[in-house]
């Protein structure tokens, strides 16, 4: 075997060497009669990017909306560095799939709307929204309306707007999938430089497997029925080598098969 | 529109229907409709009488209270029955069945329990409006993307924050086209009020140029109650464009 992704099939611990940031523990969530996760255990390292993957239904989306607070589980907590998840706090910042940026209010508004829900000075607010607009690449559309961006561009406000929040951990649900694939391939790129630069813990809800392969430091697939974590993989070799590497690596296309072998049966 | 190669101006349209009238009036068919120079040159007469500013004024006086009730009660009320379920379970039958009641056999009801003055008028003008605010506004709430909601939520906003950060401008398409319905109700509650709970204003006007014939004046202070309800809800309408941008892409 030429594959060397460390594989934890039994519940997972966080990774030999790593201090989680985040902790599910024995999360449970029913809708009703419907279970949409079942004792689910997680840890996510810090300052590292952990992708949630798995097929539709698998409630990954559901375990992040805990995560973040948006969400209450049926049972079972959430622990963001070492501090009991009850609702959404100042720690975490969101990114959404579908943007969910005001249609009536420009890009620095928009940025700056997390400062501002925190009392943030508007002088002070709009000033830190400037940087992290310029961050993004989208320098001189401060004063632009949402529906005036392409969808690539509307996800890089979205993404200035949590990150101008400073919080330790990203959430992000689906965040390139509205998006067309160069630009997303862009995307992932300036991600990786984005975890590499910020000291900051990432979670990522996709269920493209390349994706998730190319972005993550660790893997955690997600099966449903019931919902569980059935394995981590975490990718080695081709870390931190350059973006332009990685597809090309033995290791990424090894990961990508074993994955979607896993999980080509739980698809329709 | 443009004909014949040249567009012609926002409500040309009018200047046909005027000559029209004006052949009619001039043909002397019937004594309802006098020529529109005759009815033109009354208006311009009696704009000048105190009876008229006296009626103007009682009119609009009546008509801006109605009007902010209304809007002031009228807005968060829809906004609130659009987050709570509860709410809009309690109070959407009784929207629903004020929205669509001929509230002109209300008007003697109130005049019982408010009496015959401006209190009663006011009233009437109010629910003349509010209804349609009430259901517009909850229905701009009701379209509300879900993740805008989640977004402000995650941020840490208050329920303040997001009644008037979030939902409020979310809605403010649907509530603007409401105000306007609104308003246009409104005119018809605060004549139909003047009416028939005390003889003032502009319905007093209305009576007392139609039971002496004066059909000239009759027809003079409809063109001026027109032409003030048509530039208000012109002005909303104005305002509702100007919030278009976004309303399709929320």
């Amino acid at each position: 075997m030429t594959m060397s992704p460390t594989k934890e099939t039994i519940t997972p611990v966080a990774a030999a060497g790593f201090e989680s940031a985040v902790s599910a523990r024995n999360i449970s969530k029913n809708y009703g009669n419907v279970e949409a996760l079942r004792d689910m255990s997680l840890e996510f390292p810090r300052g590292q990017l952990t992708s949630l993957l798995g097929p539709s239904g698998c409630g990954k989306t559901t375990l992040l909306k805990i995560i973040a607070g948006l969400l209450e589980p049926t049972s079972g907590e959430v622990e963001v560095n070492g501090q009991k998840v009850t609702g959404p706090g100042p720690d975490r910042a969101f990114v959404f799939q579908d943007f969910a940026l005001l249609p009536w209010a420009t890009v620095l508004r928009n940025v700056a709307f997390g400062l501002e829900m925190r009392g943030v000075a508007p002088s002070e607010r709009e000033a830190r929204a400037e940087k992290y607009i310029k961050e993004v690449g989208l320098a001189g559309f401060e004063h632009s309306y949402p529906h005036e961006l392409s969808g690539g561009m509307r996800q890089r406000v979205g993404l200035a707007r949590a990150l101008a929040v400073d919080a330790q951990v990203l959430l992000m649900d689906e965040p390139f999938s509205a998006v067309d694939e160069q630009t997303r391939r862009k995307f992932q790129e300036d991600l990786l430089q984005l975890v590499q630069n910020e000291n900051k813990t990432f979670i990522f809800v996709t269920h493209s497997i390349e994706e998730a392969v190319y972005v993550s430091d660790q893997i955690a697939i997600l099966l449903p029925r019931p919902s569980r974590v059935s394995e981590i993989i975490r990718p080695s070799s081709f870390r931190n080598k350059g973006v332009d590497n990685i597809r090309r690596y033995p290791e990424y296309l090894d990961i990508v098969d074993e994955i979607w072998a896993s999980l080509r049966t739980y698809v329709e | 529109m443009t004909m014949f190669g040249y567009r012609l101006p926002g409500m040309s349209s009018l200047l046909l229907w005027g000559l029209l009238w004006e052949i009619v009036g001039q043909g002397g068919l019937t004594f309802f409709v006098p020529p529109l120079s005759e009815v033109l040159g009354t208006l311009f007469e009696i704009l000048g009488t105190t009876a008229f500013q006296k009626a103007l004024f009682e009119t609009a006086y009546a008509f801006l209270a109605g009007v902010f009730f209304a809007i002031a009660i009228g807005i968060p009320t829809g906004i609130l029955m659009g987050k709570s379920r509860l709410l809009d379970e309690l109070l959407l039958p009784w929207v629903n069945v004020f929205l669509s009641a001929p509230l002109t056999a209300l008007v003697p009801v109130l005049m019982v329990l408010f009496g015959f003055g401006m209190k009663s008028i006011i009233i009437t003008t109010t629910l003349f409006a509010i209804w349609i605010i009430i259901l517009n506004s909850r229905a701009g709430v009701r379209q509300i993307n879900k993740s805008l909601v989640e977004m402000a939520h995650s941020f840490g906003a208050s329920p303040t924050d997001a009644f008037f950060k979030i939902y409020f401008w979310a809605a403010l398409p649907e509530i603007l086209g409401g105000v306007r319905i609104g308003i246009i109700r409104a005119v018809k509650g605060v004549i139909i009020g003047q009416l028939l709970i005390s003889i003032v204003g502009f319905g007093a006007l209305f009576e007392l140029y139609s039971a002496n014939f004066l059909m000239g004046h009759f027809w003079a202070v409809l063109i001026v109650l027109f032409a003030l309800a048509f530039s208000i809800s012109e002005f909303l309408a104005y305002l509702e464009r100007r919030v278009s941008y976004y309303a399709a892409k929320r």
